[in-house]
């Protein structure tokens, strides 16, 4: 019901196969005058943002540059209030979104055992079985968890339980906001190799941070956000050696930015 | 008294307590059934005078039982439009009188539960396009455990209401006597001894399912989450 | 597994309740009684009814509320049998064609239990209007059924009898309870009232404190009990033949006997006096 807001009318050009599988491609990502107003102030104003097909692109900037809502607005998760999304050439849709997964700062985690949390997201795509649960948990460290409680887990366990239950709906894109900004360094090692992986295996990732370390070590291309728009969106190595924008220097420099 | 009246193994007291849980019992399960889906429903979906239903369940959680019992009365009478179905003074008249009494208190406190919990679920659910039926569906199952308050609330509301199922069930001895009206007639015999007991057995005997009830959500609730 | 453990308490619970709402309408050879509560109350229906089960294997529904309300319930067609104590109503509710024809039962009388303190000095007295007089006089307490049933309807007669207007004084010392004879009479005597109760409410009543009877032996106490058939023509469903046939078995020799045997504590409480043909 929740959903009955959103059109689903002028996708007809979307095919599918007899599984489900949509041909259209979701990328590149096209982003024009993008803006998100809330209580008379433009958070995001006037945004624009290119993704090509590949790739890890993480998304920086200070506090309030509208990282989240940018996260939120790419999965149709909030409304613009002015601007133009094109996941391909096709807005954002409930049949656009059920090809991505957004993996939220607060894991939330369903009520349940861990494998029965693996389990929710594998019946809702009509591809349960014991063994890709299993196979899940294993790539995220918890087949041993399986039984538990998740919401008995810690803080990086149930991120990473999250994780899994993302990789469950076989994503091709996969958005993460700010999964480790309250986690210790060792379960952010396991959650940074297991995205890593996730973008080797053809995952198109935009991965929200704070984490300057975090970026440099994942990031292909950098998106930097300033009071609402990028300031600067480059190459990984272009952006931590030699960044283009004042405001992206005094960030990386620990400078205060506004 | 009450002791010696469960010792004594009075058929008749038997027969009464029986029919007392068989009534609140089934009448509770059929609230469950409405009440459940109902409170679920709007505490999932939006949709316009979702807030006067809130307001009017909530409301309704106040129904005098004599007023439910007269509006039963007058749909069941034989002169009422669903006299053919001849339910008046049966079980089952008691039942659906009881069923309108605590559906509300069912569907009211299960919606507040139920919201809670979706408020969470909310954006995952939204993030992976869950569709309504299902979220209702996992939402409901996930607070199942705090739901068995619920439904415990909707049984003591039911198993101690007078009013309704004395006008329709008429109190009539092997047929309709439940042990609040069977109090009520001690009391008016001015057996008040005997109407005393009768209320200590009731008394014992919503402790018992209070405590099977809560037993069981301690034990259950355990394994499934923290 | 706590899944599991919950689903068998949910079919446990259902289970419990709906197995027997089947079981309780199974019997049809029933039929319902609209009464008054003083029969109920002082147990003579757990006297008469098991006789006439196993003589005839009907099984007799009563439901006891105040004559009104009894004749109320009859008149909506929930019931088979009428057995009331108000003569006046009776006769308006055969004449309007709710049933019929109207037979005398039995009797008993009203008496006026009082405290013993007395305060308005009517103890041992024969005359009900005279005694009413002097508690409206005394502005003694008087606890009032208040609920149109017989005994309310009786007591509203003697005082007009001893001319006092109840209405005017109403909620000071005349109070009225709006509830059965038995609560009646457990709020009368907590609050130390006069009140007017049929006599085997009284003797079967078990509640009654230092309370004694204060007036009895007049004509005007005179308490009869009537039994009518509800009339089919009105009300299709009614269960004419059964009802016949218990109203038949009330009227004649074995019921009257029944009715004249049944006694607590050695005292006769309901004196049949049916027509006999």
């Amino acid at each position: 019901m929740h959903d009955a807001a959103q059109p689903m009318g002028g996708l007809g050009w979307i095919t599918a196969d007899e599984d489900g599988h949509c041909f259209a491609p979701l990328l590149p990502l096209t982003v024009r005058g993008l803006c998100y107003e809330a209580g008379g102030r433009n958070l995001v104003d006037g945004l624009d943002l290119d993704l090509g097909a590949h790739g890890i692109s993480m998304v920086m900037g200070p506090n309030g540059a509208g990282k989240s809502l940018l996260l939120r607005m790419l999965h149709g998760l909030i409304s613009p209030t002015a601007g133009q999304i094109s996941w391909g050439a096709a807005p954002i849709s409930p049949r656009v979104r059920q090809r991505q997964a957004l993996v939220f700062q607060k894991p939330v985690l369903l009520r349940r055992s861990v494998g029965d949390n693996i389990d929710f997201v594998l019946r809702l795509r009509g591809r349960a079985s014991p063994g890709r649960r299993d196979e899940l948990l294993s790539r995220v460290g918890l087949l041993g968890l399986a039984n538990q409680p998740a919401r008995r887990l810690s803080g990086g366990e149930q991120q990473r339980l999250s994780l899994a239950r993302a990789l469950a709906t076989e994503p091709e894109v996969l958005l993460l906001d700010e999964p480790t900004a309250s986690l210790d360094p060792a379960s952010v090692h396991l959650i940074e190799g297991i995205v890593a992986e996730a973008g080797r295996s053809g995952v198109r990732i935009v991965f929200v941070t704070h984490d300057i370390g975090q970026a440099r070590r994942l990031a292909d291309d950098v998106v930097f956000l300033h009071r609402g728009r990028v300031a600067e969106h480059s190459a990984s190595q272009d952006f931590f050696e030699a960044p283009a924008s004042e405001v992206a220097r005094d960030f990386l420099a620990g400078r205060i930015v506004l | 008294m009450a002791f010696a009246l469960v010792a004594s193994g009075d058929g008749d007291l038997y027969e009464i307590i029986g029919l007392s849980l068989q009534v609140s019992l089934t009448a509770l399960f059929a609230s469950c059934i409405i009440g459940f889906g109902l409170g679920t429903f709007i505490a999932v979906t939006r949709f316009p005078g979702r807030a006067v239903a809130i307001i009017t369940f909530n409301t309704m959680m106040g129904l005098p039982p004599v007023v439910v019992g007269l509006l039963v009365y007058l749909a069941l009478s034989r002169s009422g439009p669903l006299g053919v179905l001849g339910l008046l003074y049966t079980p089952a008249a008691m039942i659906i009188a009881q069923t309108i009494l605590i559906t509300p208190i069912v569907t009211a406190l299960s919606r507040q539960i139920v919201e809670d919990l979706f408020n969470e679920y909310d954006e995952l659910f939204r993030s992976l396009s869950v569709p309504t039926l299902q979220a209702m569906g996992a939402v409901l199952w996930d607070a199942r455990f705090s739901l068995i308050t619920v439904a415990l609330a909707g049984f003591g509301r039911a198993i101690a209401e007078v009013g309704a199922v004395m006008i329709v069930g008429g109190n009539i001895d092997h047929l309709t006597r439940v042990m609040t009206t069977a109090i009520a007639l001690e009391t008016s015999k001015g057996d008040l001894a005997l109407a005393l007991a009768l209320g200590i057995v009731l008394l014992a005997i919503s402790m018992t399912v209070n405590a099977l009830a809560l037993s069981l959500r301690s034990t259950a609730a355990r394994q499934a989450y923290a | 597994m706590s899944s599991r453990l919950f689903c068998a308490a949910v079919v446990a619970l259902v289970s419990a309740g709906a197995l027997s709402s089947a079981s309780a309408q199974a019997e049809d050879k029933s039929i319902i009684v609209q009464s008054t509560t003083s029969t109920a109350n002082s147990g003579l229906y757990d006297h008469l009814l098991p006789i006439f089960k196993e003589k005839t294997g009907v099984t007799v529904n009563v439901v006891a509320v105040g004559t009104g309300q009894a004749i109320k319930n009859a008149q909506n067609c929930d019931g088979d049998v009428l057995l009331v104590h108000s003569k006046a109503s009776e006769e308006k509710f055969v004449a309007d064609g709710f049933g019929g024809p109207r037979t005398d039962l039995m009797y008993n009388d009203f008496v006026i239990v009082g405290p013993p303190a007395d305060p308005a000095g009517v103890a041992g007295s024969s005359d009900a209007a005279a005694a009413l007089k002097r508690i409206s006089d005394a502005n003694a307490l008087f606890a009032s059924r208040g609920d149109d049933s017989g005994t309310h309807k009786k007591e509203k007669s003697l005082w007009k009898a001893a001319g006092v207007d109840t209405a005017a004084v109403s909620g000071k010392w005349y109070r009225e309870t709006g509830s059965g004879m038995g609560a009646t009479l457990n709020a009368g005597i907590g609050m130390g009232a006069y009140v007017l109760t049929d006599r085997a409410t009284w003797i079967s009543f078990k509640n009654k404190g230092d309370y004694t009877i204060a007036v009895e032996g007049d004509k005007a106490l005179f308490n009869q009990y009537g039994v009518i058939l509800v009339n089919k023509e009105k009300c299709p469903s009614i269960k004419a033949d059964l009802g016949q046939s218990f109203i038949d078995w009330l009227l004649t020799g074995e019921g009257q006997k029944a009715i004249a045997s049944y006694n607590v504590n050695g005292q006769q409480l309901f004196f049949p006096n049916a027509p006999t043909s």
